[in-house]
């Protein structure tokens, strides 16, 4: 806590709930001693609005909108795992073509996030070019998400047993453009981001996360792959179609922000390996498990399923006691894990690094709040 | 010292290396759309707000009031009511109100309905100035595209003719019931009389002993 | 009559006609560069930018100076009230008083004084203390955090300013203004002095607080700078004064580096303007393209690189012209 003190040494600042540069509703109290930073404390709660309340009240497929709203940014990895928890329970099997249709959809998807970040990232710091050349990325990418899901945003697309619509050749073709034009986007962004030396100063030894750090605070995600450790939910638990993609968990040395930023980059490019590979080996086949029952009414038990996201790694614990209605849903979100980090990479620093730091966590704070 | 001038040139290649990224983007064409002069198609699949499918053979929805929609429905945004007309097969939707205000367009509505009455529109220009303005009733809507499409308009019935037809439900329920009461028991005479008394003892105790059971469990 | 005449040839009608075209000036060139910067961003950013009022946006400008006209001018409770006042006054004057030395062609100057280019400098270095004026006068602890970061900034950047200036002065041997741009009748001294150019640029960027060194008048972090009190008609001068601001040490480094109003065909003046406005244009450039410098590296680039370089751009002039 921090304490209100009397002597003239510290002051109190309060980078509040409304502000440009925390992506969401957070409130961070500051101590400051001069200009630089003693205490840092994150307040949440601000976007509470009792998701898992709501799953108490709504069977099982009436959650799924709810899931999409959680963490806007990746909606179709949050869908994602909360079907395969459901379908666990129930014992569904999703055929390959299906799974295959999960896989390119929620990477695209993995993308969008990235490039959202990348460019509200860059906006922190002062550039304001990269975020609408990365919008403009992502117009194209939510068109083609638009073609098969009907959403561009809060996507409710995927239904425990497999996903309800199929995909059609346009979009095969706009997908593998989409591909090409981003790859020689890529070009762009490096030589207008990652290789300017401004930018390079001011994330080069900024907010180094340790890997004991990254253990004891339960970080996931890019947090931990900046700092070394080749920690990828797809890789080490494989789950849906990864484990027949080829592709390489990108991870960084030292745990600087300029460690995470690259990390991030090279998570795109894997995706769009993975897109490309699912795209050429898609069978054809049903989309939509066998037999799914009308009323999902799964057997007594308790499941936890957990996905890897754009943030880090996403949990759906469902305890299920044989009603229509789940008895408990526990959303394991990776912003608040990786929330917690804060205070301690934000002592001595100067707010410029301060605002540098939380926008390298990539924070969604709707999500923290659930 | 050589390292001093290194950085120096190094970091100053690289900000002119930025700067040609943007002036190339300087020169290329603009990619918004300038709305509202120019209008955008959406795709097929795009979600609007839910409405009934004008069926291509009957020119009017297929509705049949079964309710599985606002069932379904996460926000229980949807008020269906419907009965079953004299000289149809089917119950027929008489109202059906679905408050967009609140829809999270998750699409269950549209997939669970047995008869695939619903479809989602392309409508986008969604603006209003009272809540109420997004109550869509969706018979007065199926109404106003039918006659832009230059289709027969499907009439929506008034309480009146619900009336009429409830009772006229309920009156030719209770003749058919009647038909059947009299019908079974005209089978069962026929049935006593056929097998003899002697048959008769053992069903009956059988019948008996049955319920007892049931209610145990 | 001869009063008249008399009054029409001496040098303060001169200086009437001057004062006037130079208020003109500055309010069509603030009206232009406004619209001009926005237009640069928005094709930069693959946008079109403002296209509603007049064709493709030309008044769009005149549209927000009535705006900010008609705002209230909030003056808050305790602050320091005749230098909140004065501040905006003050941030203006230098910059139309460099307007007095600045020769648009062969003939177009105010007062061609011997010691032009020092007076352009001198007055510069008002302007820092304008800002601080209004960051002090504000009652504000965050506006003063932006007024002395500010400061610093403008005085870090002033000396390698003022080192390049040495370098051209040292080549030509006169303050004239007049006298450097006849100077570079055969070949512009950009070409000579490359080196200082590319530091005099930077600097020129400094000290208009122009990205990437905004952070006086940074938005994405808390403060948003020294101009946080003020509102309306105020905000406006200060905004104002940036843009003439950009104006003038874009003018000087035309004269200085450019060859000022020489050019084939078209009138000086002509050429001038063309000049000045591709420099304009050069730092607009650089406001979309970079994010924004840390503070204490902003020192450090100043102190520990620009300094030094100018410094050595000096010596070597200095040793050459001795050589020769």
């Amino acid at each position: 806590m921090i304490e209100y003190s009397l002597e003239e040494k510290t002051y109190t600042l309060n980078l509040g709930p409304q502000h440009p540069s925390t992506h969401g509703v957070l409130r961070v109290l500051l101590e400051m001693e001069g200009e630089f930073i003693t205490k840092a404390e994150p307040v949440i709660g601000y976007g509470h609005r009792g998701h898992e309340h709501m799953a108490e009240n709504r069977n099982y497929l009436q959650f799924l909108p709810n899931t999409a709203r959680v963490d806007y940014l990746h909606a179709l990895a949050y869908n994602q795992g909360y079907c395969m928890a459901v379908e666990k329970l129930i014992g569904l099997v999703v055929p390959e073509r299906g799974e295959f249709i999960r896989v390119i959809t929620a990477e695209l998807n993995r993308i969008s996030s990235h490039l959202l970040w990348l460019g509200a990232y860059l906006l922190d710091l002062g550039a304001f070019t990269p975020i609408l050349y990365c919008f403009d990325d992502r117009e194209n990418l939510l068109d083609l998400l638009d073609r098969i899901t009907g959403s561009r945003l809060t996507y409710c697309f995927f239904r425990p047993g497999g996903v309800p619509q199929d995909l059609d050749d346009e979009f095969i073709t706009g997908t593998r453009a989409f591909v090409k034009r981003l790859r020689t986007r890529f070009k762009d962004y490096d030589n207008l981001v990652t290789k300017n030396v401004i930018f390079i100063n001011r994330t080069k030894d900024v907010g180094v996360i340790t890997q004991e750090q990254c253990v004891k605070y339960g970080l996931t995600g890019p947090m931990v792959r900046g700092s070394g450790i080749p920690y990828d939910i797809r890789k080490s638990e494989p789950y849906s179609a990864y484990p027949q993609f080829d592709f390489v968990i990108p991870i960084g040395d030292k745990g600087d922000i300029l460690d995470r930023y690259v990390v991030r980059v090279r998570e795109m490019e894997q995706s769009l390996r993975i897109i490309e590979q699912a795209l050429d080996k898609l069978p054809n086949g049903p989309i939509m498990a066998e037999k799914v029952p009308k009323r999902l009414k799964p057997a007594e038990g308790e499941v936890y399923q957990a996905v890897e996201t754009a943030r880090g790694e996403f949990g759906c614990y469902i305890v299920s006691q044989g009603d229509i209605k789940p008895y408990r849903i526990k959303l394991r979100v990776p912003s608040f894990g990786n929330l917690s980090i804060l205070p301690e990479l934000a002592v001595d620093t100067l707010v410029a690094d301060l605002v540098a730091i939380l926008g390298s966590i990539d924070v969604v704070v709707p999500e923290i709040d659930r | 010292m050589i390292n001093y001038f290194k950085e120096i040139a190094v970091g100053f290649y690289s900000l002119l290396a930025g700067m040609a990224v943007t002036i190339r983007y300087f020169v290329k064409p603009i990619v918004t759309v300038q709305y509202p002069r120019q209008q955008l198609t959406m795709s097929p699949r795009y979600r609007g707000y839910p409405q009934f499918i004008i069926d291509p053979e009957t020119n009017t929805h297929r509705c049949i009031a079964c309710e599985m929609c606002a069932r379904i429905c996460p926000s229980q945004l949807i008020q269906v009511e419907g009965t079953k007309f004299p000289g149809e097969k089917q119950k027929r939707a008489t109202k059906y109100l679905h408050e967009h205000y609140y829809c999270s367009l998750c699409g269950l509505c549209t997939e669970v309905c047995p008869t695939e009455a619903l479809e989602y529109s392309k409508e986008y220009r969604l603006a209003g100035f009272h809540r109420e303005d997004f109550v869509i009733d969706h018979l007065a809507l199926l109404q106003k595209r039918q006659q832009a499409a230059a289709l027969p308009v499907t009439p929506i019935p008034t309480e009146a003719e619900i009336a009429a037809a409830a009772a006229a439900e309920a009156a030719a329920k209770e003749a058919r019931e009647k038909e059947a009461a009299a019908k079974a028991k005209a089978a069962k005479t026929a049935e006593a009389t056929k097998e003899g008394k002697s048959k008769e003892a053992p069903e009956e105790a059988k019948s008996k002993e049955t319920p007892p059971e049931e209610v145990k469990e | 009559m001869e009063l008249l005449a008399q009054f029409l040839g001496s040098a303060g009608a001169r200086m009437l006609v001057g004062l006037i075209a130079v208020i003109a000036l500055v309010s069509v060139n603030a009206l232009f560069l406004i619209w001009m910067e926005r237009k640069v961003a928005a094709h930069m950013q693959l946008r079109p930018g403002p296209m509603e009022v007049g064709p493709h946006g030309a008044i769009q400008t005149v549209a927000d100076a009535l705006k900010l006209m008609g705002k209230e001018l909030i003056t808050p409770d305790e602050v320091d009230k005749p230098i909140f006042w004065l501040a905006p006054i003050v941030v203006f004057l230098p910059v139309l008083l460099s307007f007095l030395v600045v020769p648009f062609s062969q003939s177009w100057i105010i007062r061609d004084m011997n010691v032009g280019i020092i007076l352009i400098l001198a007055f510069s270095t008002l302007a820092v203390l304008a800002i601080l004026m209004a960051g002090w006068a504000s009652n504000n602890k965050y506006a003063v955090f932006g007024a002395i970061r500010s400061v610093a900034q403008n005085i870090a950047y002033e000396i390698p300013l003022l080192i390049t200036v040495m370098s051209i002065i040292l080549m030509v041997g006169s303050f004239k203004l007049s006298d450097i741009v006849a100077a570079q009748s055969q070949y512009w001294y950009v070409l000579l002095q490359p080196l200082a150019f590319i530091i005099y640029i930077t600097c020129a960027t400094a000290e208009t607080n122009r990205a990437p060194f905004d952070l006086p008048e940074a938005e994405s972090e808390l403060v948003a700078g020294f101009h946080t009190e003020y509102s309306g008609m105020r905000f406006a001068l200060f905004f104002l004064a940036e843009y003439t601001n950009m104006f003038i040490v874009s003018a000087i480094a035309t004269v200085l580096f450019l060859g000022g109003w020489h050019g084939p065909f078209l009138p000086g003046v002509i050429w001038f303007l063309l000049k000045v406005y591709a420099l304009i244009f050069l730092m607009m450039w650089f406001r979309w393209t970079f994010p924004r410098v840390r503070f204490d590296q902003l020192i450090t680039f100043a102190w520990k690189i620009l300094i030094p370089l100018a410094f050595a751009n000096l010596l070597i002039t200095a040793l050459v012209l001795k050589l020769r």
